[in-house]
């Protein structure tokens, strides 16, 4: 096989401290950058500390209207000369927010670095919600809003979170509602930009053909000088209380003809110590081959639905481990009582020692899969930085995995798991 | 870093295209059929689509299951598409054990089961999946399009399936459809990755060529007469929202026309990514139609698909209407853009910024490993490699006279099916 020492260098390696960049500028931006010059491409991603958490209670959606405005217009370009230099490019940037945090995405050809950062720069530091544009843009989005009131699946996940957040900021859509967002002046969005987007713990990836010390000078140059004085801090994030019994809850949306079903409990923190167990655990469930135990079940011997999978969110502050299944109408009670068995069974013996060793080779051989892309690699590194795993994280990774046992995952699992107190939401004719 | 193509035909038939790139240790492998709903006939509409669904219920020599664990337990990934042309099955896994892939396609190109009880529970499974799809109002309203702009093709029907074919196709139904398009010389077997070319081809020989070659594919498929007059269809459904698709028919992708349209298609709704996995989009912002009909408020999104078939299909604009606007505002505006079109040729600088950013969306696409492979078999289901290949040079060969004679040609109100979704609730 011919190989020359540059594939060697690259293809084999996981990103670590000998080849991660990490650099911290003076207003407090954290760099991070890798190289790999493969194809002469750049993945650019980051966040800042803003998000949907900062809402204002009846008007919420309004984080994600910032974000959504930021490339509506600047001081130094209006919406067509902007996206004029994207795309004239065929590059792509756009901006978007979450709970937590408000994220940026690119992607260009490496050449083309200059021009991506000087947008980035231009659309987070002097944004100007031209009022034409934010009308426009606030009618989008209540017209997305309306399509996800059609949404089945939209709609059964929004109602899972009101139960399982019940009393919890968490239990609120980052878009808002639509009488939330008929709410939202322009005048909001200035008020929001000012007061919570700044540079402190913002935090940069840039993986591609780049040499990683040129890129952390690039962001340097464009947003090292950026500083906020009066930039909030995020508020302190209130823990739930678990559901004291089984709650199911419907929503009807008429003339469907399939129905969703999101049902489980809530999940830790990233931090917990249950972390590994847990996800390994839900690999087994719901995720694992064709959808894991569930999978298996659900579609494969009763073939009641095309998907029927487990989703663990674990993030910052409470998470969700969801057991999600589309369904024919007819079928929502048999579905919902298969789950239910396979989370009994889950919570009451341990997984086989077969499946415990089929998912932990399932997480460590996909590695090279998911950091072949600049993107997959980028993710990685933000939540490095995010979840503060350290740099040699991935090298550490293989030992965190195989250290599981069959019981950290019944012992794990049972601390969030109950199968007579679950969260069960529909959404469907 | 990425070595050169090669192309073979094995005694049987079956093509082979490889790809050598040692970027990152991965094999991606494909096989391709030529088969989809396009060989369909009446009453056994989405049989293409049910059969991929049996080829992963396994076989004497791998159970099922028993792949889904090996190819899991690895960390690789492995599906299947079918669409219009084609039917495809693909595994990305990494390098050192991907040879589990050649035995597990060479095996179910023959060897599938089809057990009656197994098709039984698949029928509710693909019913299931059906019935997900038409939650969504773009399927209900591109089914019934689709549907109106075919009359003799069987591109008339989507690759799901009318419901009752669902109900009543049968376990021998789907075996013989399976024994008639999986043939060596009816598929194309396309590898990408880290491997030498040689030993690769030593191993396909001896784990694919002893498959018989099997009866030649005929088909005979009925052509589709030209559209007279413009055709309309409405469909109504749950929801506050109305849609539009605005249906053209349009060249196959071996026409050099498609080309052109693909070049108009960008000016007017925006470049499209040629990557299947991973990102290497941009947006369409700057398109004329998103800054005639979304900045000018009375769309809320329009999108542009062409797609490369092997038959003349459809070129199809899709739309969200403004809730303040009616549809008929929508097709008004969209029809002053393309009389635009017509009365003031596009300039060479509009179609030279085409042409960079389709570079762009290359050199995107060459990024990860699977795209490549798939791009290998993909581009032979509706033409050949050398299409993906030059198709940057195939569009820097357009001019403003071409575009002027493609619009005319293809974007006139009687060669298209305009669909309207209409809410019950609106």
């Amino acid at each position: 096989m011919m190989k020359t020492p540059i594939y060697e260098e690259h293809r084999n390696a996981l990103p670590g401290p000998d080849d991660i960049t990490r650099q911290v500028l003076p207003n407090g931006i954290t760099v991070l950058s890798r190289a790999n010059f493969n194809s002469p491409t750049l993945s650019i991603k980051g966040y800042l500390h803003s998000g949907s958490l900062l809402d204002p209670q009846g008007k919420l959606g309004l984080s994600y209207l910032v974000a959504f405005g930021l490339m509506t217009g600047t001081a130094h370009h209006d919406f067509q000369s902007l996206y004029n230099e994207i795309e004239s490019i065929g590059a792509s940037l756009n901006f978007s927010s979450s709970t937590l945090t408000t994220s940026f995405s690119a992607h260009c050809l490496s050449e083309d670095l200059p021009v991506i950062l000087g947008l980035i720069s231009d659309c987070l530091r002097s944004p100007s919600f031209p009022d034409k544009e934010f009308n426009r843009q606030k009618n989008q989005m209540l017209t997305a809003l309306a399509i996800r009131a059609q949404d089945t699946s939209a709609m059964a996940s929004l109602l899972f979170d009101k139960i399982v957040y019940a009393g919890h900021p968490y239990q609120h859509p980052d878009e808002g509602y639509s009488e939330t967002v008929q709410a939202i002046e322009r005048d909001d969005l200035v008020d929001f930009y000012q007061r919570t987007y700044g540079p402190k713990n913002m935090v940069v990836v840039i993986v591609g053909a780049i040499d990683p010390q040129v890129a952390v000078d690039a962001v340097n140059h464009s947003l090292g000088d950026w500083t906020n004085p009066t930039q909030a801090q995020l508020p302190e994030i209130p823990a739930i209380s678990p559901l004291q019994k089984r709650t199911q809850k419907t929503t009807s949306i008429p003339g469907k003809s399939q129905a969703d079903i999101v049902m489980g409990s809530h999940a830790p923190d990233r931090h917990s110590p249950d972390f590994h167990a847990l996800r390994i655990g839900n690999n087994i469930l719901g995720e694992f081959g064709m959808m894991g135990r569930l999978g298996q079940r659900v579609r494969e011997d009763a073939g009641l639905a095309y998907y029927a999978y487990s989703s663990l969110s674990i993030s910052l502050g409470p998470g969700a481990w969801e057991m999600i299944a589309g369904v024919n109408p007819s079928n929502i009670d048999q579905t919902i009582a298969l789950i239910t068995d396979e989370v009994r069974r889950f919570v009451s013996e341990p997984v086989t020692e077969d499946e415990l060793s089929d998912s932990k080779s399932n997480f460590l051989g996909r590695m090279p899969l998911l950091l072949e892309s600049n993107s997959g690699v980028a993710v990685s590194l933000l939540n490095i930085e995010h979840f503060n795993l350290g740099l040699d994280y991935f090298l550490k990774y293989s030992n965190l995995v195989q250290a599981i046992t069959q019981e950290d995952i019944l012992v794990a699992s049972r601390k969030y798991l109950d199968p007579d107190r679950l969260a069960i939401a529909v959404a469907g004719p | 870093m990425t070595n050169s193509t090669q192309f073979i035909t094995l005694s049987n038939g079956l093509s082979i295209h490889l790809k050598e790139i040692h970027t990152a240790p991965i094999i991606s492998t494909w096989v391709w059929y030529r088969v989809g709903s396009r060989n369909e006939t009446p009453g056994k509409t989405g049989i293409s689509h049910w059969v991929e669904h049996m080829q992963f219920k396994g076989t004497q020599a791998f159970p099922a299951g028993i792949l889904d664990r090996e190819i899991s337990r690895v960390g690789g990934v492995w599906n299947a598409l079918t669409h219009l042309d084609w039917t495809t099955y693909f595994e990305t896994l990494p390098a050192h054990i991907f040879d589990i892939s050649l035995s597990l396609e060479a095996d179910r190109m023959i060897n599938s089961q089809f057990d009656g009880l197994e098709v039984e529970r698949e029928r509710t499974v693909i019913i299931s999946e059906r019935e997900g799809n038409e939650n969504q109002p773009l399927f209900l309203l591109g089914e019934a399009v689709q549907n109106k702009a075919f009359s003799q093709h069987p591109y008339q029907h989507e690759v799901i399936g009318e419901k009752e074919d669902l109900h009543t196709i049968t376990r021998d139904d789907l075996y013989h459809h399976y024994r008639r398009f999986y043939q060596p010389a009816n598929a194309v077997l396309a590898i990408a990755g880290d491997f030498e070319t040689q030993s690769m081809l030593e191993r396909i020989n001896q784990i694919f060529g002893e498959i018989p070659p099997g009866e030649s594919v005929k088909q005979k498929l009925p052509l589709e007469p030209p559209q007279t007059g413009e055709k309309s269809v409405h469909v109504t459904g749950p929801g506050e929202t109305s849609y539009m698709q605005i249906a053209y028919h349009a060249p196959s992708a071996s026409n050099p026309d498609f080309f052109t349209l693909t070049v108009l298609d960008s000016l007017l709704t925006g470049p499209s990514s040629l990557n299947m996995f991973g990102s290497g989009g941009t947006s369409n912002k700057t398109s004329r139609l998103y800054r005639a009909l979304v900045e000018g408020e009375i769309s809320v999104s329009c999108q542009g698909v062409l797609q490369a078939t092997l038959d003349p299909y459809l070129y199809s604009i899709n739309l969200t209407v403004h809730p303040f606007h009616t549809p008929e505002e929508v097709l008004n505006a969209v029809d002053q853009e393309i009389q635009r079109v017509l009365d003031s040729p596009v300039t060479s600088a509009e179609i030279e910024r085409a042409i960079k950013q389709a570079k762009a969306l290359f050199a995107f696409s060459s990024e990860n490993i699977s795209n490549q492979a798939f791009w290998l078999g993909y581009a032979e289901m509706f033409d050949s490699y050398d299409w993906f290949e030059n198709y940057v040079d195939h569009l820097a060969q357009v001019t403003p006279e071409k575009v002027l004679e493609i619009a005319r040609t293809y974007l006139h109100p009687n060669n298209r099916v305009v669909g309207f979704y209409t809410p019950e609730g609106g």
